[in-house]
C-alpha cells in the first residue's frame, strides 16, 4: 500500500495539478467576469446619464413659484402647481379604479379559477399588459364620447385610461405574490373549519399584503409618467383643477409635452420648466419605490 | 342527518366554552349530551372508500373503524394512500383539483358526505395537524392558538378567548413554554414547539376528532417524545387517529394500527389489515403484514 502511493507521487502527476486545467478555467473565469461586469456598466451609463442629465436641466427650473403656482394667463412665469396636483388625483383616481378590480380578478384567477376560462383570462391579461397605452386613451374617450358628447376632456376620463393600463399589471403582479403563499397555510385555515372567503381575507391576504402592497406601487410608478393616453383624455390646461369630473385637467408629463412644443416668448424659462416637471415626475417615481420597499421590510411575512 | 347536528353544533360550543371559563372540565363531566364515551369524542366509520386523484385510483375499499378514546395509527410504505386516506375523512381530499370521493364515511352514525352536509362544518368537528409545522405566519402566538375562534366569527369576549388560548396551549404542553411571549410571532417557536402550537390550535376549536398527518416527521426526537406525550394525553378527550412512517412512534403511542399496502406503484392502496397494536406488530395475521413491521419491506 505504502509503496503503491510512493510510486503514484513519485512518477506520476498529482490528479489535483494534471492537464493544466487550472489555468484554463482560471482564465475563463476571468474573462466571463470582465464580459459580465461590462455588460452591467453599459446597462447602467445610459440610466445614469439620463437622470444626471434631468437633474442639470431641471434643476434651474424648479422654484417655490414652480411648486406653487399655477399657469393661468402668465407669460414666460406660472409654475406646475396645477399639474402635479393633476398627476396625482388623476393617478389617484386610477389606483383607486385598479387596485380593487386588479386584486379581486388576481384572486379569482388564483383562489377559485381552473381549466380553460382561468387559462383565456390569464391570457388576455397578459395581451392586457401589451396594449399601447394610445390605444387605452382612445378607448377611454371613445367611451366618454358615446354618454358625454364629441371634444369631452375630463380627469377622470384620464384615469379610466390609464386604469385599462394598469389593472393588468396589478392582476400580474398580485397573481404571483398569491401563489407564493404556500398551500399548507390555507389547509391548516380549512382544518380549522374556516370557509373558503374568510380563508383568503384572514390568511391569505394579510399573508401576502407586502407583495401585494409592493405590486400596487410598481404598477402606480409604471403609469404615473404616461402621457399619450392623457393628451386624448384629460387635455391641456393652464389652471389649477381639482375636480376629476369637471373640466380639463393638467399632469405633468403632458405638461413637459406641451412646454417643449409651445413655449412662449421666453422659450428657455418654458424648456427649464419642462425639464422641471421631468425631474419631479422622476422624483415621484422614485419615492413611490423607496416607499414600497421600506412596505415590503416592514411588513414582509416569513414564509418557509 | 349531519346537516341538523351542524345547526346544533354552534350553540353548544358557546355552551362549552362557558364552561370552560370556569374551570378545565373533568373528562366525563361535560354538558354535551352525545358524549357518552368521554367529551366530545366520536367515532369515524368508513364503509367501502374509494378515492381518486382524476383518473388515478389511490384508495381502494377501505372499511374501518376509528374508536373514539384511542389512538389509531395509520401505517404503510410511501404512496400507499395513508395521507390520503386520512384528509377524505374531514373533506379535505376533495380540495385537491379532481380529487373524488366514492363510499362513505360515517361521523357518530351521520354521512359526512351526505349532500347538505358542509364540509366546513365537517372540518370543525374534525380537527387536523399537518406533517410540516404551519402556524400562521401573519400571527402571534395567542392569535394562532385563538385563529380557530376569530375565523369562524365566534362571538366570544376576550376573558373567554384567554382562557380558551391557555386552556389549549396548556392541554399542548406549550404554556409554560411561551406564555411570557404571547404576542411574538408563532414563526419564532422552535420546529417542535410550533407543532404543538398546531396541535393547541387544532384543539382550541374543540373538534371530536383530530387527525393527524405525520405530526413528528419534521421533528428531532426530543420533541417527538413531546408530541407523543402529549398524543397519548389528547386521546382522553379525542378520537385520535395518526399517519406515521414510524414503526417506533407506531407501537409507541398507538392502541390500534391500520395496515395499508399497495400491490404495486399505480395501484391503489388498501387496507391490508387493522387490530390492536400489539397485535399487529407481535402476531399479525397476513404475512404482508409481518413482513412490513419487521422490516423486511417498506
Amino acid at each position: 500500500m505504502e509503496s503503491s502511493v510512493q510510486t503514484l507521487g513519485r512518477n506520476q502527476p498529482s490528479p489535483l495539478l494534471a492537464s493544466g486545467l487550472g489555468r484554463r478555467r482560471r482564465a475563463v473565469n476571468a474573462a466571463m467576469t470582465v464580459l459580465i461586469a461590462g455588460a452591467f456598466v453599459l446597462a447602467m451609463i445610459p440610466l445614469f446619464s439620463l437622470v444626471f442629465e434631468v437633474a442639470k436641466r431641471g434643476i434651474p427650473g424648479l422654484s417655490a413659484e414652480f411648486f406653487t403656482e399655477d399657469a393661468r394667463g402668465v407669460v414666460g412665469g406660472g409654475g406646475a402647481a396645477h399639474a402635479i396636483m393633476g398627476t396625482l388625483i388623476i393617478t389617484g383616481v386610477a389606483g383607486l379604479i385598479s387596485v380593487p378590480i386588479g386584486i379581486m380578478a388576481a384572486i379569482y384567477l388564483n383562489e377559485y379559477g381552473t381549466g380553460r376560462l382561468r387559462r383565456a383570462l390569464t391570457f388576455f391579461v397578459d395581451v392586457m399588459t401589451g396594449i399601447p397605452s394610445i390605444v387605452a386613451g382612445l378607448f377611454a374617450y371613445a367611451l366618454f364620447e358615446i354618454f358625454l358628447g364629441p371634444g369631452i376632456r375630463l380627469g377622470v376620463m384620464g384615469s379610466v385610461a390609464l386604469s385599462l393600463l394598469m389593472i393588468p399589471i396589478v392582476i400580474r403582479s398580485a397573481e404571483e405574490v398569491l401563489k407564493i403563499v404556500p398551500d399548507h397555510l390555507r389547509e391548516a385555515s380549512y382544518a380549522l373549519g374556516t370557509p373558503k372567503w374568510k380563508t383568503i381575507t384572514k390568511i391569505v391576504l394579510p399573508t401576502a399584503f407586502a407583495g401585494l402592497v409592493t405590486g400596487v406601487m410598481i404598477a402606480i410608478a409604471r403609469i404615473i409618467g404616461e402621457t399619450a393616453p392623457l393628451l386624448v383624455t384629460t387635455g391641456v390646461v393652464d389652471s389649477m383643477n381639482t375636480d376629476p369630473f369637471n373640466g380639463r385637467m393638467q399632469n405633468l408629463a403632458v405638461y413637459a409635452y406641451n412646454e417643449y412644443r409651445s413655449p412662449g416668448v421666453m422659450k428657455q424659462a418654458s424648456y427649464d420648466k419642462a425639464w422641471a416637471a421631468a425631474l419631479t415626475l422622476i422624483a415621484i417615481v422614485m419615492i413611490l419605490n423607496v416607499a414600497a420597499r421600506l412596505v415590503y421590510r416592514r411588513y414582509k411575512t416569513e414564509i418557509r | 342527518m349531519l346537516g341538523a347536528a351542524t345547526k346544533r353544533s354552534q350553540p353548544e360550543t358557546e355552551g362549552k366554552k362557558g364552561e370552560m371559563t370556569e374551570s378545565r372540565p373533568n373528562t366525563a363531566t361535560s354538558t354535551e349530551p352525545a358524549a357518552v364515551s368521554g367529551r366530545g369524542a366520536k367515532t369515524i366509520e368508513t364503509r367501502g372508500v374509494n378515492l381518486f386523484y382524476g383518473d388515478f385510483h389511490a384508495v381502494e375499499e377501505v372499511t374501518m373503524t376509528i374508536e373514539p378514546n384511542k389512538v389509531t395509527a395509520l401505517i404503510g410504505s410511501s404512496g400507499c394512500g395513508k395521507t390520503t386516506f386520512l384528509r377524505s375523512l374531514n373533506r379535505m381530499h376533495e380540495l385537491t383539483p379532481g380529487a373524488r370521493v366514492e363510499g362513505t364515511v360515517t361521523l357518530d352514525g351521520e354521512d359526512v358526505y351526505d349532500d347538505r352536509v358542509d364540509p366546513v362544518a365537517v372540518r370543525r368537528l374534525i380537527g387536523m395537524v399537518f406533517q410540516q409545522p404551519n402556524p400562521f405566519p401573519t400571527m402571534s402566538i395567542y392569535d394562532n392558538v385563538a385563529a380557530g375562534l376569530n375565523l369562524n366569527s365566534t362571538k366570544v369576549s376576550k376573558a373567554q378567548k384567554d382562557s380558551v388560548v391557555e386552556r389549549s396551549l396548556r392541554g399542548a404542553h406549550l404554556w409554560d413554554e411561551v406564555k411570557d411571549r404571547l404576542d411574538k410571532p408563532g414563526g419564532g417557536l422552535s420546529g417542535g414547539q410550533q407543532q404543538r402550537l398546531c396541535i393547541a390550535r387544532a384543539i382550541a376549536v374543540e373538534p371530536e376528532v383530530l387527525l393527524m398527518d405525520e405530526p413528528c416527521s419534521a421533528l428531532d426526537p426530543v420533541a417527538t417524545l413531546a408530541v407523543e406525550d402529549l398524543i397519548g394525553e389528547l386521546k382522553n378527550r379525542y378520537t385520535i387517529a395518526i399517519v406515521t412512517h414510524n414503526m417506533q412512534q407506531a407501537s409507541r403511542a398507538s392502541d390500534v394500527t391500520a395496515f395499508f399496502n399497495l400491490d404495486e406503484t399505480g395501484k391503489p392502496g388498501h387496507l391490508v389489515e387493522m387490530g390492536p397494536t400489539q397485535e399487529i406488530f407481535t402476531n399479525p395475521k397476513k404475512k404482508e403484514t409481518e413482513d412490513y413491521v419487521s422490516g423486511r419491506f417498506g
